[in-house]
Protein backbone atom coordinates (compact mmCIF):
# COMPACT_ATOMS: atom_id res chain seq x y z
CA UNK A 1 0.00 0.00 0.00
CA UNK A 2 1.05 3.20 -0.75
CA UNK A 3 2.35 5.39 2.22
CA UNK A 4 3.80 9.24 2.31
CA UNK A 5 7.28 8.51 4.41
CA UNK A 6 7.87 10.46 8.13
CA UNK A 7 11.19 11.42 9.05
CA UNK A 8 12.18 11.59 12.32
CA UNK A 9 14.79 14.62 13.77
CA UNK A 10 15.41 15.37 17.03
CA UNK A 11 12.14 15.58 18.69
CA UNK A 12 10.37 16.30 15.65
CA UNK A 13 8.59 14.53 13.14
CA UNK A 14 8.72 15.54 9.52
CA UNK A 15 6.02 15.07 6.77
CA UNK A 16 6.70 16.07 3.01
CA UNK A 17 3.63 15.10 1.28
CA UNK A 18 4.81 14.86 -2.48
CA UNK A 19 1.43 14.03 -4.25
CA UNK A 20 -1.80 15.13 -4.40
CA UNK A 21 -3.27 12.75 -1.86
CA UNK A 22 -6.54 10.50 -2.39
CA UNK A 23 -8.89 10.36 0.61
CA UNK A 24 -7.27 6.94 2.52
CA UNK A 25 -3.78 8.20 1.55
CA UNK A 26 -4.69 11.24 3.74
CA UNK A 27 -6.60 8.61 6.70
CA UNK A 28 -3.28 6.22 6.38
CA UNK A 29 -1.18 9.24 7.15
CA UNK A 30 -3.12 10.73 10.09
CA UNK A 31 -3.00 7.48 11.63
CA UNK A 32 0.92 6.60 10.92
CA UNK A 33 1.82 10.21 12.12
CA UNK A 34 -0.40 9.87 15.97
CA UNK A 35 1.10 6.35 16.18
CA UNK A 36 4.65 7.70 15.21
CA UNK A 37 4.30 10.92 17.64
CA UNK A 38 3.51 8.45 20.37
CA UNK A 39 6.42 6.19 19.55
CA UNK A 40 9.36 8.86 19.59
CA UNK A 41 7.57 11.00 21.92
CA UNK A 42 7.75 13.44 19.75
CA UNK A 43 7.44 17.51 20.75
CA UNK A 44 6.32 18.31 17.18
CA UNK A 45 4.99 17.83 13.90
CA UNK A 46 5.65 19.79 10.63
CA UNK A 47 4.08 18.67 7.59
CA UNK A 48 5.03 20.32 4.81
CA UNK A 49 2.07 20.52 1.83
CA UNK A 50 4.45 23.10 -0.70
CA UNK A 51 3.73 20.26 -3.72
CA UNK A 52 -0.21 19.89 -2.93
CA UNK A 53 -2.08 21.45 -5.19
CA UNK A 54 -5.32 20.70 -3.81
CA UNK A 55 -6.70 20.64 -0.24
CA UNK A 56 -10.12 20.34 -0.18
CA UNK A 57 -12.59 19.69 2.92
CA UNK A 58 -11.64 16.31 3.61
CA UNK A 59 -8.20 17.17 3.69
CA UNK A 60 -8.43 20.28 5.90
CA UNK A 61 -9.95 18.17 8.18
CA UNK A 62 -7.51 15.56 8.29
CA UNK A 63 -4.87 18.78 9.10
CA UNK A 64 -7.33 19.71 11.70
CA UNK A 65 -7.23 16.18 13.27
CA UNK A 66 -3.91 15.67 13.16
CA UNK A 67 -2.82 18.65 14.79
CA UNK A 68 -5.49 18.51 17.65
CA UNK A 69 -4.71 14.69 18.20
CA UNK A 70 -0.95 15.80 18.55
CA UNK A 71 -1.97 18.59 20.67
CA UNK A 72 -3.29 15.63 22.90
CA UNK A 73 -0.24 13.82 23.13
CA UNK A 74 1.34 16.64 24.19
CA UNK A 75 2.82 17.98 20.44
CA UNK A 76 2.64 21.11 18.70
CA UNK A 77 1.37 20.69 14.92
CA UNK A 78 2.41 23.11 11.79
CA UNK A 79 1.54 23.12 8.57
CA UNK A 80 4.28 24.88 6.24
CA UNK A 81 4.34 26.34 2.55
CA UNK A 82 0.73 26.37 1.19
CA UNK A 83 0.44 27.66 -1.95
CA UNK A 84 -1.13 31.02 -2.16
CA UNK A 85 -4.13 29.47 -5.03
CA UNK A 86 -4.57 27.19 -2.07
CA UNK A 87 -4.60 29.26 0.72
CA UNK A 88 -7.26 31.61 -1.13
CA UNK A 89 -9.24 28.15 -2.49
CA UNK A 90 -9.18 27.43 1.49
CA UNK A 91 -11.12 29.91 2.31
CA UNK A 92 -13.51 31.24 -0.47
CA UNK A 93 -14.77 27.26 0.74
CA UNK A 94 -15.23 27.83 3.88
CA UNK A 95 -12.47 26.46 6.01
CA UNK A 96 -9.60 28.54 8.35
CA UNK A 97 -8.02 25.34 9.60
CA UNK A 98 -8.73 26.76 13.11
CA UNK A 99 -6.37 25.33 15.79
CA UNK A 100 -3.82 24.38 13.39
CA UNK A 101 -0.31 26.74 13.55
CA UNK A 102 0.92 27.33 9.87
CA UNK A 103 4.49 29.54 8.49
CA UNK A 104 5.60 29.78 5.32
CA UNK A 105 8.60 27.36 4.72
CA UNK A 106 9.81 24.64 6.37
CA UNK A 107 12.82 26.90 8.03
CA UNK A 108 10.24 29.07 9.65
CA UNK A 109 7.86 26.33 10.58
CA UNK A 110 11.31 24.96 12.90
CA UNK A 111 11.77 28.37 14.20
CA UNK A 112 8.12 27.96 15.50
CA UNK A 113 8.25 24.33 16.61
CA UNK A 114 11.93 25.39 18.48
CA UNK A 115 10.33 28.35 20.13
CA UNK A 116 7.43 26.10 21.31
CA UNK A 117 9.98 23.70 22.65
CA UNK A 118 11.66 26.46 24.18
CA UNK A 119 9.04 27.85 26.06
CA UNK A 120 7.67 24.52 27.23
CA UNK A 121 11.22 24.16 29.38
CA UNK A 122 11.33 27.53 30.48
CA UNK A 123 7.70 26.57 31.90
CA UNK A 124 9.12 23.13 33.27
CA UNK A 125 12.03 25.27 35.22
CA UNK A 126 10.10 28.05 36.63
CA UNK A 127 7.95 24.87 37.98
CA UNK A 128 11.06 23.56 39.27
CA UNK A 129 12.21 26.38 41.09
CA UNK A 130 9.07 27.85 42.70
CA UNK A 131 8.74 23.86 43.85
CA UNK A 132 12.25 24.15 45.91
CA UNK B 1 -23.34 27.98 -25.53
CA UNK B 2 -20.86 26.21 -27.99
CA UNK B 3 -19.41 22.62 -26.67
CA UNK B 4 -15.89 22.46 -27.61
CA UNK B 5 -14.75 19.32 -26.81
CA UNK B 6 -16.46 16.13 -24.49
CA UNK B 7 -15.38 13.46 -22.79
CA UNK B 8 -16.71 10.93 -20.23
CA UNK B 9 -14.64 9.26 -17.29
CA UNK B 10 -16.17 6.82 -14.52
CA UNK B 11 -15.56 7.23 -11.18
CA UNK B 12 -15.55 3.95 -9.23
CA UNK B 13 -12.99 3.84 -6.78
CA UNK B 14 -10.52 6.65 -4.83
CA UNK B 15 -7.65 6.56 -7.10
CA UNK B 16 -10.05 7.46 -10.46
CA UNK B 17 -10.30 10.92 -8.53
CA UNK B 18 -6.71 11.57 -8.81
CA UNK B 19 -6.84 10.73 -12.83
CA UNK B 20 -10.33 12.99 -12.98
CA UNK B 21 -8.48 15.82 -11.41
CA UNK B 22 -5.54 16.09 -13.45
CA UNK B 23 -7.63 15.71 -16.41
CA UNK B 24 -9.25 19.11 -15.72
CA UNK B 25 -5.83 20.34 -15.15
CA UNK B 26 -5.17 20.12 -18.46
CA UNK B 27 -8.53 21.07 -20.04
CA UNK B 28 -8.26 24.08 -17.53
CA UNK B 29 -4.61 24.89 -18.27
CA UNK B 30 -5.59 24.22 -21.97
CA UNK B 31 -7.94 27.52 -22.11
CA UNK B 32 -5.37 29.59 -20.19
CA UNK B 33 -7.14 29.79 -16.74
CA UNK B 34 -5.36 31.08 -14.77
CA UNK B 35 -3.59 29.15 -11.38
CA UNK B 36 -6.12 30.33 -8.78
CA UNK B 37 -9.58 29.34 -10.45
CA UNK B 38 -8.09 26.12 -11.53
CA UNK B 39 -7.35 25.61 -7.67
CA UNK B 40 -10.78 26.66 -6.88
CA UNK B 41 -12.35 24.34 -10.12
CA UNK B 42 -10.15 21.31 -9.25
CA UNK B 43 -11.10 21.66 -5.21
CA UNK B 44 -15.03 21.92 -6.52
CA UNK B 45 -15.24 18.75 -8.28
CA UNK B 46 -12.91 17.21 -5.50
CA UNK B 47 -15.96 17.59 -3.34
CA UNK B 48 -19.00 16.46 -5.64
CA UNK B 49 -16.44 13.79 -6.83
CA UNK B 50 -16.27 12.49 -3.20
CA UNK B 51 -19.69 12.81 -2.59
CA UNK B 52 -20.52 10.96 -5.78
CA UNK B 53 -18.19 7.85 -4.23
CA UNK B 54 -19.49 8.23 -0.52
CA UNK B 55 -23.16 8.95 -1.26
CA UNK B 56 -24.30 8.07 -4.26
CA UNK B 57 -21.54 4.51 -4.94
CA UNK B 58 -20.05 6.24 -7.86
CA UNK B 59 -20.80 6.95 -11.11
CA UNK B 60 -19.60 8.74 -14.59
CA UNK B 61 -17.84 12.37 -15.03
CA UNK B 62 -18.96 14.59 -18.27
CA UNK B 63 -15.25 17.16 -18.79
CA UNK B 64 -16.18 19.54 -21.12
CA UNK B 65 -14.81 22.95 -23.15
CA UNK B 66 -17.05 25.18 -23.72
CA UNK B 67 -17.51 28.89 -24.71
CA UNK B 68 -20.40 31.59 -24.30
CA UNK B 69 -19.75 34.58 -25.68
CA UNK B 70 -16.41 33.58 -27.27
CA UNK B 71 -15.07 32.86 -23.45
CA UNK B 72 -14.25 29.29 -22.97
CA UNK B 73 -14.89 27.69 -19.55
CA UNK B 74 -14.78 24.33 -18.15
CA UNK B 75 -18.14 21.97 -17.69
CA UNK B 76 -18.30 19.35 -15.30
CA UNK B 77 -21.19 17.03 -14.89
CA UNK B 78 -21.17 14.44 -12.07
CA UNK B 79 -24.01 12.12 -12.60
CA UNK B 80 -24.87 9.27 -10.16
CA UNK B 81 -27.63 6.47 -9.60
CA UNK B 82 -27.19 6.24 -5.74
CA UNK B 83 -30.46 7.28 -3.57
CA UNK B 84 -30.75 10.65 -4.20
CA UNK B 85 -30.73 13.94 -1.90
CA UNK B 86 -34.22 14.12 0.22
CA UNK B 87 -33.83 17.85 0.87
CA UNK B 88 -31.69 19.62 -1.49
CA UNK B 89 -31.98 23.38 0.25
CA UNK B 90 -31.39 21.61 3.36
CA UNK B 91 -27.84 19.97 1.79
CA UNK B 92 -26.96 23.78 -0.18
CA UNK B 93 -26.69 25.00 3.60
CA UNK B 94 -23.40 25.64 5.26
CA UNK B 95 -22.68 22.88 8.17
CA UNK B 96 -24.86 20.19 7.12
CA UNK B 97 -23.81 16.67 6.80
CA UNK B 98 -25.72 13.62 7.14
CA UNK B 99 -22.39 12.14 7.33
CA UNK B 100 -19.31 12.90 9.42
CA UNK B 101 -18.44 15.67 7.14
CA UNK B 102 -17.73 19.29 7.97
CA UNK B 103 -20.51 20.30 5.41
CA UNK B 104 -18.88 22.44 3.24
CA UNK B 105 -18.83 19.78 0.05
CA UNK B 106 -21.98 21.27 -1.87
CA UNK B 107 -21.78 25.48 -0.29
CA UNK B 108 -18.47 25.54 -0.39
CA UNK B 109 -18.13 23.61 -4.09
CA UNK B 110 -20.95 25.98 -5.27
CA UNK B 111 -18.94 29.24 -4.09
CA UNK B 112 -15.81 28.21 -5.62
CA UNK B 113 -17.46 28.21 -9.53
CA UNK B 114 -19.25 30.41 -11.66
CA UNK B 115 -22.53 28.29 -12.47
CA UNK B 116 -23.62 25.20 -10.25
CA UNK B 117 -26.67 23.63 -10.64
CA UNK B 118 -28.08 20.67 -9.06
CA UNK B 119 -31.06 17.95 -9.75
CA UNK B 120 -31.87 14.83 -6.89
CA UNK B 121 -34.51 12.23 -7.19
CA UNK B 122 -34.81 9.98 -4.54
CA UNK B 123 -34.22 6.45 -5.33
CA UNK B 124 -33.10 7.63 -9.14
CA UNK B 125 -29.75 9.60 -8.18
CA UNK B 126 -27.94 12.95 -7.95
CA UNK B 127 -26.99 15.46 -11.07
CA UNK B 128 -24.31 18.64 -10.45
CA UNK B 129 -23.60 20.60 -13.08
CA UNK B 130 -20.51 23.33 -12.59
CA UNK B 131 -18.43 25.58 -14.55
CA UNK B 132 -15.99 27.72 -14.34
CA UNK B 133 -15.44 30.21 -17.24
CA UNK B 134 -11.74 31.46 -18.12
CA UNK B 135 -12.33 35.18 -16.94
CA UNK B 136 -14.03 33.94 -13.45
CA UNK B 137 -17.11 35.80 -14.66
Amino acid sequence: MERIPILKMGPFLLVTIQVDLYDRLALTLENDLINMVSKTEAKGVLIDISAVSIVDSFMGRILGNIASMSKIMDAATVVVGMQPAVAITLVELGLTLSGVHTALDVEQGMELLRNKIGQLEQDEEGLYDSFI
Amino acid sequence: MIVLSKEKLPIQKEQDVVLFRNRIKELATKIGMSLVNQTKLITAASELVRNMLRYGGGGITQLEIVSRNSIPGVRLVFKDEGPGIKDVTLAMKDGYSTGKSLGLGLPGAKRLVNEFDIKSEIGKGTTVTIIRWKNGL
